[in-house]
């Protein structure tokens, strides 16, 4: 069959907030560049962010890139690369007053400048007391930043590809990315786009969980093509969870609940904050909150039918202040749980929000892998930003706004480093003969196949997998049986049948490629979280406590070190992390504490 | 409605750039979209083509619908 080839001198896979601005770099460099989206760019998944973008511009009170630095390293829980931190902390004012001048309507202070808040984590003088470093555009950040970009691309003739799917990564024999394949949904068509730098920004894979804050979209597809092109995937243990989603729906409920005074209850009703936190009780740290439910939850004591979800009870409260000081929780009750808060209490449970891990990238946003004894050997062609990369600067932990920062950083970043590689004369490598086989081979079996899987069972067994398994708080025991069953969900996952044969708009089969993508990131999670038998930021096991010899259960002797999973034969290998920075001197290990 | 519009308004229906809206969609379009008329199934594909957050200020009632041509297919999806 033959197979219509685009070429480019660059194909962008997501055009979320990391993918418009490696674009903007590339096109404004005069280079011919498209960008695939499976959705309008403005209705990416950036649009839900709302806390900000942190940046030391210092316009509320003194700060500096060097604390911010330093907050980031600590909130990684030292598993972040320093190298990749200075560079991010070091660009962020200059990114967010690019953004200014892409016409982002950032919030202003009475004397124009933009208004910065607080944020969680972010301190002045290495650690000493909250500082003002949040740029945001009322509620709405990734939204205003992704509409500013847009425009941008436009009016540097980015082309988009709307409603286009990308299906496989092309490497040559030598390992070189040569482009992506990628399936028109209104037609099926399958095209290969063929380009001398291929950038990935698609995001994060939070759908592998049951309970997720992450829309729809985020089904890892960046991950899935790059693990079956045999490139391994990063530190994938680590996921930021947030103790109080909607149970069977994600949807958050801000932590406010509980400090207005809402009330943690298992199966029995029982208050069982007052046994694991006997002072602060509801008002316990995030973390402590979360593994608190989650033990109740392991324990039996959870509620509903699969008792799988703890109560979060406001009926004490007068109904006029949850009105006037919560509002949209009764909303929230109503149309996510059929639950009506003012009388009855609110199913919750601890519900994923955020990737740590990815695609192993170096701060420059080129993608590398071992190779030959280089444990950061670049593959050439490549680039990741954005979520689905791993550069590493959230470590272990991310704090809140430097999401927003990392995608422009490092989608500027790999931008960049795209044109500086394209502006030394590499032309297009020839295309291998069967470039389009495999994504063709795929998408035959998935139509063609009889008496395969159901696409929404196996999707609903892995995410109940996942949540089980490798939630919030871990388990030893739980690990290693989840996964022995993570694997026999990828044997259903290998063999996915749909019923529509339809060519043009076959949502069906779509969402039947989604599902293998979402699986490689499913098992690259569960294997690496079960070797890493320590704690660490997010990653939190029941058998590695807190003790003297190990605060917090950390144990930088022999886990130092980042987590590569290898998609080819499911085996792990270690690479150190940097904890050398660019210029200053390095923040040197000690406790997480706040 | 022919069969490739309405898997476009449902691709554009459960790939949302907000949570919400992807649950609360999905749900119209499994439980309530059948039962709107030609006309009003016309006005859901336009609302299904607003930006995230307006679309989901009506849909949430946080802020009221007051164009009388969508107020009737908002108070179904809300009811849904």
């Amino acid at each position: 069959m033959s197979i219509p080839v685009l070429k480019f001198d660059a194909v962008i896979v997501g055009a979320g907030g990391a993918g418009l601005r490696s674009a903007i770099q590339l096109s404004e460099a005069g280079l011919k560049t498209a960008v695939l989206s499976k959705v309008f760019p403005t209705r990416s998944h950036t649009v839900a962010a709302q806390g900000g973008v942190a940046a030391s511009l210092g316009n509320s009170e003194e700060d500096h890139w060097t604390w911010h630095m330093y907050d980031t390293v600590k909130g990684s829980d030292w598993l972040g690369d320093q190298d990749a931190i200075e560079f991010m902390c070091k660009k962020a004012n200059e990114v967010v007053v690019e953004l200014e001048h892409y016409g982002m309507p950032f919030d202003r202070t009475d004397n124009g400048k933009i208004y910065q808040r607080p944020f969680g984590g972010h301190m002045s003088n290495f650690g000493e007391k909250p500082v003002r470093r949040s740029c945001a555009a009322a509620d709405r950040t990734g939204h205003a930043m992704l509409h500013a970009m847009y425009q941008r691309n436009v009016k540097a003739n980015t082309q988009f590809f709307v409603e286009w799917m990308a299906l496989d990564l092309i490497r040559d024999e030598e390992g070189h990315v040569l482009g992506v394949t990628a399936m028109e949904m209104e037609t099926g068509q399958v095209v290969i786009f063929h380009a001398r730098a291929t950038i990935f920004a698609t995001g994060g894979a939070g759908r592998i969980f049951y309970s997720s804050t992450n829309a729809f979209i985020n089904t890892g597809d960046g991950l899935g093509m790059a693990a079956r092109a045999g490139i391994p995937l990063e530190d994938m243990e680590f996921w930021q969870f947030h103790p109080t989603g909607v149970a069977g729906a994600g949807v958050l409920i801000t932590e406010g609940v509980r400090g207005e005074g809402g009330i943690l209850r298992n199966s029995s009703k029982e208050r069982f904050m007052e046994r694991y936190a006997p002072n602060a009780k509801d008002l316990a740290s995030r973390d402590v909150v979360s593994r608190a439910m989650a033990t109740e939850i392991k324990e039996g004591r959870g509620c509903g039918v699969n008792k799988d979800y703890v109560l979060l009870d406001i009926t004490h409260l007068d109904p006029a202040t949850i009105m006037k000081r919560l509002p949209g929780i009764h909303e929230i009750g109503l149309q996510f749980a059929g639950v009506d808060c003012l009388k009855e209490p609110l199913p919750v449970v601890p519900t994923c929000h955020y990737q740590m891990g990815g695609i192993p990238t170096h701060y420059s946003g080129r993608v590398v892998m071992p190779q030959g004894g280089d444990m950061n050997a670049v593959v050439p062609g490549f680039y990741a930003g954005g979520e689905c990369a791993c550069a590493s600067v959230h470590g272990a932990n991310r704090l809140g706004t430097n999401s927003l920062l990392d995608l422009l950083v490092f989608g500027k970043s790999a931008g960049d480093s795209a044109v500086e590689d394209l502006k030394a004369g590499k032309a297009h490598r020839d295309l291998p003969k069967d470039a389009a086989d495999k994504s063709l081979a795929r998408i035959a079996a998935i139509d063609n196949r009889k008496g395969g899987a159901n696409v929404h069972e196996t999707r609903l067994a892995m995410q109940r997998t996942m949540q089980d398994h490798a939630g919030v708080f871990r388990f030893g025991d739980m690990l290693k049986q989840g996964v022995e069953k993570i694997l026999e969900v990828e044997k259903a996952a290998r063999q996915l049948e749909i019923k529509d044969k339809s060519q043009a708009w076959n949502t069906a089969r779509t969402e039947a490629l989604e599902m293998e993508n979402l699986i490689e990131v499913a098992k690259a999670t569960m294997i690496s979280a079960e070797a890493r038998k320590e704690s660490r930021g997010a990653h939190v096991r029941d058998d590695a406590p807190d003790t003297a010899e190990f605060p917090n259960g950390r144990n930088d002797k022999e886990w130092l070190k980042h987590t590569l999973f290898s998609p080819v034969d499911n085996s792990i290998t270690y690479k150190p992390v940097n904890m050398q920075p660019l210029t200053v001197e390095p923040v040197a290990l000690k406790t997480r504490s706040y | 409605m022919e069969r490739a519009d309405y898997e476009r308004l449902r691709w554009r229906c459960i790939r949302r750039a907000l949570l919400e809206l992807d649950i609360t969609l999905t749900r119209f379009l499994d439980d309530g979209f059948d039962k709107l008329t030609e006309d009003e199934k016309k006005v859901f594909v336009e609302l299904a083509d607003m930006e995230d957050h307006e679309l989901w200020y009506w849909l949430s009632g946080k802020t009221e619908c007051d164009d009388p041509r969508f107020a009737p297919v908002v108070a179904a999806i809300r009811k849904s």
